[in-house]
């Protein structure tokens, strides 16, 4: 059994999921080989090189594959996957992208946002917006399966030894091309990997009103996040939305701050270790799963907790 | 150009659903039924691109049971032209489904099709891209813009780090996201002339799809709860508890 990890990268640098996902590959067994699509990308095959567990690094490195267009970058990993048993990646953005592409190619069903490994046939995912946990096996010859991030502890990015080599096989079909991309510039630690997330709800009343939670989050080393009624409502960019349709954030120390914690919202952060709400309603349905709430004016309890920790 | 808008009959997405005791599945009798929030989005912005004169017919499709009509007569009341009903008493996976639209896109030659980007019952997250690989399309996932200018369309996607821009050779498959648009209303005058609007029913024998799966649903189960927390009466204990019981900061 082998198993093939497509690395989360941005050509630059290895992203964490990729480790998270490594971690999934070592619970099922077998040898677990990383394949870089990219372009210039040497930094990050030498990165996955050193992944604890990683017995090989596939480097496929072509023009046709430095913006991750799946209708490029599927075939290559329907190719290279014909010899193995089981191919994952990360529940990114691309992750999502690419993957369902490969199965469609190798004429095999998915399994989509595992959560956890069974056996090798067998894995657990949420469904209904984590409402529902489905326990789904997997006949296949090949699995092809995408990784929850939060559902697995990363693996040590530092440890091991795996040789480099290269994949000479390009794909381009020529129906696609990148035209742009804008990127939110953010100094605070990545919403996903965060280990203290600070989010926003439409109690926040406008987006100026943020700098509040943004001072809260820097002096933990937070993130900041939002709900899909704050993003909605323009206060903040969609990529801070945690929730079913946003990010799936799991962190030590989750605080929702005038949240009221709808059941979308809920599926993307109910599997944080700690979640604290602080709403002024306290019929609010976040106070359900909030293991410390507190009933107050968030305008006032935000400051005088910024200056407390 | 004409533009095929695949949509999903999901759990109403306010029904909070329950597990079966015996964890087959979910409950899903006497349950309010709706189109799938990202299969209205789609709807809508095909509506749009024909009130821009870049459409000039809008095909709706569904496959699932024979209720599935009430959804595609809600997508004909939005706007939609005519209906096909791919008919399956089954529970497809994202590939059978994928495979059904592909011999649908086949008879029909849409130069656009536009999908939810999931559907909130499965949460796969996966037919748009299979059927982009069936058919050999190219793919605008996410999609939180949609300009079609000649023969390409320019889809902005939004990514894990903020939006990127693809363009697309048509025909092309579109994923829509929540952002895309805010769908419209169904009026009553506009239901009441849906009802007059044609609606083919096929069957997956008809198409030639087989639908076997690889997959298969060993149990269903309801996820762990939390154990019920503790409301603080000020900012100051929240700080004592989070310091040294929780040992979160």
């Amino acid at each position: 059994m082998t198993i093939l990890v497509i690395a989360e990268h941005d050509n630059k640098a290895l992203a964490p999921a990729t480790l998270n996902t490594v971690a999934a590959a070592a619970k099922i067994g077998g040898d677990v080989h990383v394949l870089v699509a990219g372009q210039g990308a040497s930094a990050v095959a030498e990165a996955a090189a050193k992944i604890a567990g990683v017995a090989k690094v596939l480097s496929a490195d072509n023009a046709a594959y430095a913006h991750q267009l799946p209708e490029n970058v599927a075939p290559l990993v329907a190719e290279l996957g014909k010899s193995y048993s089981h191919i994952l990646a990360a529940a990114t953005s691309n992750g999502k992208n690419i993957l369902p592409r490969v199965a469609a190619a190798l004429d095999v069903d998915q399994i989509s946002e595992i959560i956890s490994v069974e056996s090798a046939d067998t894995f657990k995912r949420p469904i209904y917006a984590g409402n529902a946990i489905a326990t789904v096996q997997s006949n296949a010859a090949i699995k092809v399966i995408t990784v929850r991030a939060t559902g697995f502890d990363p693996v040590a990015a530092e440890g091991g030894s795996a040789a480099v080599e290269a994949v000479g096989a390009a794909h381009d079909a020529g129906i696609s091309s990148f035209v742009n991309e804008e990127l939110a510039k953010s100094d605070r630690p990545e919403l996903t990997a965060a280990k203290i997330v600070v989010s926003g709800g439409r109690g926040m009343q406008n987006g100026d009103n943020f700098k509040h939670l943004y001072a809260l989050a820097d002096k933990l080393g937070a993130a900041v996040g939002a709900s899909r009624a704050a993003v909605d409502a323009g206060f903040v960019p969609n990529d801070m939305q945690v929730g079913q349709t946003g990010k799936i954030v799991a962190p030590q120390l989750y605080i929702a701050v005038g949240i009221s914690g709808a059941i979308q919202h809920l599926a993307g952060m109910k599997d944080s270790k700690v979640i604290v709400a602080i709403n002024k309603d306290e019929e609010a349905p976040i106070f359900q799963v909030a293991d410390y709430g507190l009933v107050a004016d968030l305008f006032e309890a935000i400051p005088e907790l910024e200056k407390l920790v | 150009m004409k533009v095929l808008v695949a949509v999903k009959r999901v759990v109403d997405y306010n029904v909070k659903v329950r597990v079966k005791a015996d964890n087959s599945g979910v409950d899903l009798a006497n349950v309010k039924m709706s189109m799938n929030p990202f299969c209205e989005i789609a709807v809508e912005e095909a509506v749009r691109l024909k009130e821009k004169g870049v459409a000039t017919e809008i095909v709706v499709v569904s496959i699932g049971p024979t209720t599935a009509q009430e959804q595609l007569r809600t997508a004909l009341a939005l706007g939609a032209d005519r209906a096909i009903l791919v008919e399956s008493a089954e529970d497809l996976t994202s590939l059978a489904v994928a495979k059904l639209l592909k011999a649908v896109v086949d008879k029909e030659q849409p130069q656009l099709v536009i999908l939810g980007k999931q559907a909130i019952d499965s949460d796969n997250n996966q037919t748009g891209q299979m059927l982009a690989a069936l058919s050999g399309y190219g793919q605008g996932t996410f999609a939180s813009k949609v300009e079609v200018s000649g023969d390409s369309v320019a889809v902005t996607r939004e990514i894990d780090g903020g939006a990127q821009t693809v363009a697309l050779k048509l025909p092309a498959i579109v994923t829509t996201d929540l952002r895309l648009n805010e769908p419209r209303y169904a009026s009553l005058p506009n239901i009441m002339k849906a009802k007059k609007k044609p609606l083919e029913v096929l069957t997956p024998d008809a198409l030639g799809v087989s639908t076997a799966s690889t997959n298969k649903t060993l149990k269903v189960e309801a996820p762990a709860a939390r154990s019920a927390g503790i409301k603080v009466k000020s900012v100051a204990e929240l700080v004592e508890k989070l310091k040294n019981e929780a040992k979160v900061i």
